[in-house]
């Protein structure tokens, strides 16, 4: 018999899955998408006691069969064996939460009514000591009828017997399924109370902790003050603590540069591996550091459960403008990357919402945007202060993520009006027990982040920029001519000037926009290699792209084009992502054309106000 | 009288609630909660000053948050 087996963990969210996921299979994991719908499909590969392989598939969290989420009925579909291209797993590996017996009992008698071979973990069995509750698993497996093992998955206690479990159950995977009764809701609801209260063997009258934590973290004066005090620790950790990481792989992609330089002999070949292919995929790696750190604490918030505080928090403003509390987290990532932001609004169940969400979410400042900001400010903002401690470069800077903030909140009202139309969203939403995260878990976790985005990014960035590496460096110029004038980018930039002429912009900002469509920071190095190039003296050439930008730029044109790229259409990779998050050109094509509307009315109107006042 | 006019801290026994107001996934999420008639639940947190939305619900061994919205479509009586 040499047929794959099969085998998937199935329950509530907040049962501990994933982290008994990655206790039966370590770090062999495999993340894709399930055909057709944007519902994450990991699966890794357990190994049973005998040596045989199993492969398992880590499901959804549903609390029902009947579906309210695409995530749900992912995990209906493929435990019912209905989900086209899946195989029906041979076990069912049922996660119940100890401490929510009752609760996740109701959802368990669902799945075991399907008749397939199950074997329960009653997980998270010292969360429910720590609750004062003590339990009898011979009971719960009695009245389930299936055998039922206690475990710990964060302390990886009770995995062997659970593995030898799995192994059990997995010799009856080609009987035929004994099909239970079906209940209604509320009979399964009256029986898992029945089981839950046999299961318990005593319940000693201790508080939980949780209400005592959530009296400080969810308090309606403090909370908010912690929950925007630990923002700004991520904020200065992304943009403080990524710098010196950032630094070097900067520095260890320049060093590969020169070294492809000084062995290869000169030639096409040779610009397109250093100017091509390194420059661009460099492009992409250096942002990994900030990702991994704001990653860091994505995931610390999610496993110990204070996200689900933070979402809380933030509801009633999000409400404001038609959205959720749950909007909170892909926002929050969006200031690292829209990429992996636009990824995590997966978790709103509500499609409209989640919409909104991909639309705006490259409105949040993400940190390639960074750069440009820099190089501008520090160019034409002088260094003065405007209060104690408040200088005036870091306030023209702070405005500029707030333009970001208030842009998207004004966004989200209008599509919520219009092309996102529907009953306002509403917030449902478990707040989990609070858990010390273990570091095993989050070090995964980091991986497949981190993974995930350089794959994807990585991909999309790296035939991008290919594709600008040719049209900036063909045809190659002539004597006297600027490879950038001469160049197919040259003959794009000379089209769309007529568009940002009257915003403001000089030739050498519109040129500048086309490379910067494939990462924004990009626009600082063409402008550089611009004035690099058209500089008629060696002094001219050696002064660095701020002192031109200040002797040459005047202060309406410097404050339009940061205007713009407040609101400019992002990146390429942020295109791909929208298209491939959203099934269709359909929704990119949208955000690309509001964001580009947007972009030149707030450069237009920041150019003539400042032309007005005389600047 | 409706759960979001209920006092903090007091168990609550719901008495019906009101489907037809609430949209048809959410009623079903919030019964997949536990959310029901017959269910005992008390309000444990309530969210920002002014319009204290949303708010954290306490059912069985659960906390869950919901808005003011839901809530009062949610008949109940002291327990």
């Amino acid at each position: 018999m040499s047929r794959k087996h099969t085998a998937a963990l199935v329950g509530n969210p907040n049962s501990g899955k994933s982290a008994l996921f990655n206790a039966l299979t370590g770090a062999r994991q495999k993340i894709a998408n399930y055909a057709g719908v944007t519902v994450e499909r990991k699966a890794g590969r357990l190994t049973l006691p005998s040596g045989e392989p199993v492969e398992l598939l880590d499901l959804p969290g549903a609390y029902s069969f009947d579906a309210a989420s695409p995530d749900e009925a992912v995990t209906r579909d493929v435990v019912k064996g209905t989900f086209e291209g899946e195989v029906v797993p041979d076990v069912l590996v049922l996660v119940l939460d100890a401490a929510n017996l009752e609760q996740h009992l109701v959802f368990a008698q669902e799945v075991l009514e399907l008749g397939r071979p199950t074997v329960v973990a009653l997980n998270m069995v010292d969360l429910a000591e720590r609750d004062g509750l003590t339990l009898d698993p011979e009971a719960l497996s009695e009245a389930l009828g299936v055998p039922v093992i206690p475990t710990v998955a964060v302390r990886r206690r009770g995995i062997a017997e659970l593995n030898a479990a799995i192994a059990e159950a997995e010799t009856h995977a080609d009987e035929e399924a004994h099909t239970r009764w079906h209940l209604t809701l509320p009979e399964r609801r009256l029986s898992a109370k029945h089981m839950a209260r046999a299961a318990i063997l005593s319940r000693s009258a201790r508080h939980t902790i949780e209400n005592g934590v959530d009296r400080i973290l969810l308090n309606p004066w403090i909370g908010p003050v912690i929950l925007f005090g630990l923002l700004f620790v991520i904020f200065q950790a992304v943009f403080a603590w990524a710098t010196p990481f950032a630094d070097a792989l900067e520095g260890g992609i320049g060093v590969l540069s020169a070294g492809v330089t000084d062995v290869m002999a000169p030639g096409i070949l040779r610009d397109f591996l250093t100017e091509g292919v390194l420059a661009g995929v460099g492009s992409v790696v250096v942002f990994l550091p900030q990702i991994v750190i704001l990653f860091a604490f994505i995931l610390v918030m999610e496993a110990s459960g204070y996200m689900a505080r933070a979402a809380f928090l933030m509801d009633r403003l999000m409400a404001g403008v038609g959205l959720s509390g749950k909007s909170f987290i892909p926002l929050l990532s969006s200031f690292a990357c829209a990429i992996p932001g636009i990824m995590a609004t997966r978790s709103i169940a509500d499609p409209k919402d989640r919409l909104t969400t991909i639309l705006i979410a490259p409105l949040m400042t993400c940190s390639a945007r960074l750069p440009v900001y820099a190089v501008i400010i520090a160019a034409v903002i002088p260094e003065t202060t405007v209060g104690p401690g408040v200088g005036l470069q870091g306030l023209v800077l702070f405005a500029l993520y707030v333009a970001g903030i208030v842009g998207a909140m004004i966004v989200a009202l209008v599509l919520r009006s219009t092309v996102t139309k529907g009953a306002a969203s509403g917030f449902i939403m478990e707040l989990p027990r609070y858990q010390l995260p273990r570091i095993k878990d989050l070090a995964i976790g980091l991986w497949q982040r981190a993974w995930v985005f350089l794959r994807r990014a990585g991909t999309i960035i790296f035939v991008a920029t290919i594709a600008l590496w040719v049209l900036l460096s063909f045809p190659k110029a002539g004597d006297g001519e600027s490879q950038l004038d001469a160049s197919y980018a040259g003959v794009v930039a000379d089209t769309i000037h007529p568009v940002l002429e009257p915003v403001g912009f000089n030739r050498e900002m519109s040129l500048a926009l086309v490379p910067a469509i494939a990462a924004r920071e990009v626009a600082v190095s063409a402008l550089a290699t611009t004035y690099a190039i058209d500089a008629e003296d060696e002094d001219l050439a050696a002064q660095g792209v701020t002192e031109r930008i200040a002797a040459l730029w005047t202060l309406p044109t410097a404050l339009a084009f940061l205007a713009w790229f407040v609101f400019a259409p992002q990146c390429l990779s942020t295109i791909a992502v929208a298209r491939r998050e959203t099934n269709g050109w359909k929704w990119p094509i949208v955000m690309v054309a509001y964001l580009f509307a947007l972009a030149w009315i707030a450069a237009g109107a920041t150019y003539w106000i400042a032309v007005s006042l005389g600047l | 009288m409706t759960l979001d006019g209920f006092d903090s801290g007091r168990t609550a026994r719901i008495t019906s609630v009101d489907w037809a107001n609430l949209a048809v996934d959410e009623g079903k999420r919030l019964q997949a909660l536990g959310v029901d008639e017959g269910a005992e639940v008390a309000i444990v947190h309530r969210g920002v000053f002014g319009t204290r939305d949303p708010i954290a619900l306490r059912i069985g061994n659960m906390t869950i948050a919901i808005r003011r919205a839901h809530a009062a479509a949610i008949e109940v009586e002291a327990a």
